[in-house]
């Protein structure tokens, strides 16, 4: 300690005090001031720029998210579009099966009626035209007949069992 | 004669000290490979506190 | 262009001081004093690693003998002003002819002055020589105010200019662009990892800004004058104990002069312990103030002279090893040692440069940071010491 205190140098001591104020003042204005604010500017760009650079690939991403929305919808819509489309094939490939089948149906019972009327004029035109022979025959018989009795009877009986043939 | 023997003990003691902070700054390297700058800078510090200490009681009993 | 005209402008200045004092100062040295002298003994290499720690009132790089056999001393003078009793007196080292013993006396504006190991004293009226007592104090001469350009004070300068020069080209640089160019790379990093590894994370990211000269100017004043002790020209700028006291000392002003509220509770009225407590709580605090400084000064101070004591020793086992090992060997041994350790006292001009700074703002930081006292709780309800606490105990 003695030896310290011996070796210390006031003059020494006061030269670099005075020194080292001298060179903190002057590095501060000539030195760190420029060189610690460039640093300081340079990093807020940075800063700067990564901030942007991430807001951009926000925006980036929104956009996508955007598109992909967008497509997603039209797909949907489309799906929808070709699934009302189908529904409207089907129903109408019914319709017009139901339409067809009862055009069909109607147009048969129409054809089976006209055959029932057609059947039931040629009946009862035949019932009539059946009469009017019936009439001319027993007039022809009985002005035949009239004249011989017993032929009379004969033919009465050729007649009636032509009757029954028919 | 003293001065040398209680300079012998302070080099025992901070020999010591230096010692366990390092050894138990390896330990923690080894537990926290990651944590290694951190246990670093906190040892030499540490380890600085020490050998101010050491040195002062030397000087003092020189 | 200017960067380059300065630096040249720089290079001639400096170069013209060695080369024009060398020319100048070759000198006869008829005496045979010791530290001047050829050294071979186990004392002389003492005396010598002990002249070598120790500031000097001229720049000496080395000896020789010539042909004639006389001294030859390489080396340039240096001016030495005192503040005697007659007032300011200034004159060159060269009169003292490198004597370090008070046999040669100096008379200068009425004053006589001797340099007794590199210490200049002014001897009392009517004394013809320096008279001593038995404990080598003279009793008929006193110690005079030295503000001489001594050998530090030398060195100091000349790391001033170095930084000025280097870090103020660095920032002329960044007017013309962004990203700096050649010396100015290496420099950049190193300004930032003060700022992020030592200042930020100790002071606090809002208030290290004011502190920012002061640390990088410490950080790098002490790391280039470290590194140039370890330059063959013999200066020993941070092994000055008053150089390092200086350096504490602005340290613990500045620390004092920013210290809040907070931290002078902490000393006078500590916080959250019994009044008992308190009271036996504010020497040791008051004590610890002190000590704080101290330990900066005296680790810096201790560390490189053991450093240059280490490598003055290893270079002269070329001399103390001649007899065992052969002239070649010892030398050979030496180099490689010396080698090796002047590898670790470059990490150690670095190491004791960031630690002075870093325990600068560590210091700093305490005394600005705003205490809470609400301490986080752990699981088990016991307190887990914040960082803040951590270092105070230690500190």
């Amino acid at each position: 300690m003695d030896q310290l205190l011996n070796d210390f140098s006031p003059g020494l001591f006061l030269m670099q005090a005075v020194i080292l104020i001298i060179l903190i003042l002057l590095m501060k204005k000539f030195a760190w001031k420029p060189i610690l604010n460039s640093l300081d500017e340079r990093e807020q760009g940075i800063q700067g720029a990564l901030e942007a650079a991430e807001k951009a690939r926000l925006e980036m991403k929104n956009l996508q998210a955007d598109n992909e929305k967008a497509l997603q919808e039209a797909r949907v819509e489309r799906d929808a579009m070709l699934k009302d489309a189908r529904d409207i094939r089907t129903k109408m490939i019914a319709e017009a099966e139901e339409d067809a089948k009862a055009q069909a149906s109607k147009i048969i019972t129409q054809a089976q009626e006209a055959i029932a009327a057609e059947k039931r004029a040629a009946v009862a035109e035949l019932k009539s035209q059946v009469a009017a022979l019936s009439l001319e025959i027993a007039e022809k018989v009985v002005k035949d007949e009239l004249s011989d009795k017993k032929k009379q009877m004969q033919y009465v009986e050729k007649m009636l069992q032509d009757a029954t043939l028919n | 004669m003293y001065n040398l023997i209680g300079a012998g003990l302070i080099v025992i003691g901070g020999g010591i000290g230096l010692g366990q902070i390092g050894g138990k700054a390896m330990e923690g390297i080894a537990r926290q490979p990651e944590a290694a700058g951190k246990i670093q800078t906190a040892m030499i510090i540490i380890g600085a506190l020490l050998e101010g200490l050491a040195f002062g009681a030397l000087i003092l009993g020189k | 262009m200017k960067i380059s005209s300065l630096r040249i402008h720089f290079l001639a200045v400096i170069s013209f001081l060695l080369i024009g004092s060398f020319a100048s100062a070759q000198e006869h040295d008829v005496a045979e004093h010791h530290g001047g002298g050829a050294v071979d003994t186990q004392e002389e290499i003492t005396e010598y690693t002990n002249h070598h720690l120790k500031d000097a009132h001229d720049f000496h790089l080395f000896s020789y003998t010539d042909a004639a056999g006389e001294r030859q001393h390489v080396g340039f003078s240096l001016p030495v002003i005192v503040w005697s009793s007659n007032g300011l007196v200034s004159f060159m080292s060269s009169e003292f002819h490198h004597d370090t013993d008070g046999e040669v006396i100096v008379e200068a504006n009425g004053s006589r002055f001797v340099n007794l190991h590199e210490h200049i004293y002014e001897l009392e009226e009517g004394a013809e020589a320096v008279v001593m007592d038995e404990e080598h104090h003279p009793i008929n001469a006193h110690k005079v105010f030295d503000i001489s350009i001594t050998k530090s004070v030398f060195g100091i300068i000349l790391v001033g200019l170095l930084l000025l020069f280097w870090f103020g080209s660095l920032g002329r640089q960044y007017k013309k662009k962004n990203i700096p160019t050649g010396f100015g790379r290496a420099l950049e990093p190193l300004v930032i990892y003060v700022r992020d590894e030592i200042a930020r994370p100790n002071i606090g990211e809002f208030k290290y800004k004011k502190y920012m000269s002061f640390l990088l100017t410490v950080f790098f004043f002490i790391w280039v004058s470290n590194l140039l002790g370890m330059t063959p020209f013999g200066f020993n700028i941070t092994g000055q104990i008053a150089v390092t006291v200086c350096l504490a000392l602005f340290t613990f002003v500045i620390v004092q002069f920013s210290g809040n509220k907070d931290y002078w509770k902490h000393i006078f009225w500590m916080p959250d312990v019994p009044v008992i407590m308190k009271i036996i709580l504010i020497p040791i605090e008051l004590l610890g103030i002190l000590t704080k400084p101290f330990s900066l000064l005296i680790r810096l101070f201790a560390n490189i002279t053991a450093g240059h004591v280490v490598v003055m020793g290893l270079i002269a086992l070329t001399i103390t090893l001649r007899e065992q090992f052969g002239a070649v060997g010892s030398t050979g041994l030496s180099l490689v040692l010396t080698l090796f350790i002047s590898l670790i006292e470059i990490l150690v001009a670095f190491l004791q440069a960031f630690i002075f700074t870093m325990l600068s703002a560590l210091f700093i930081g305490m005394a600005v940071a705003e205490h809470d006292h609400h301490h986080e709780h752990d699981a088990e309800g016991h307190e887990i010491d914040d960082v803040e606490d951590v270092r105070e105990s230690f500190v």
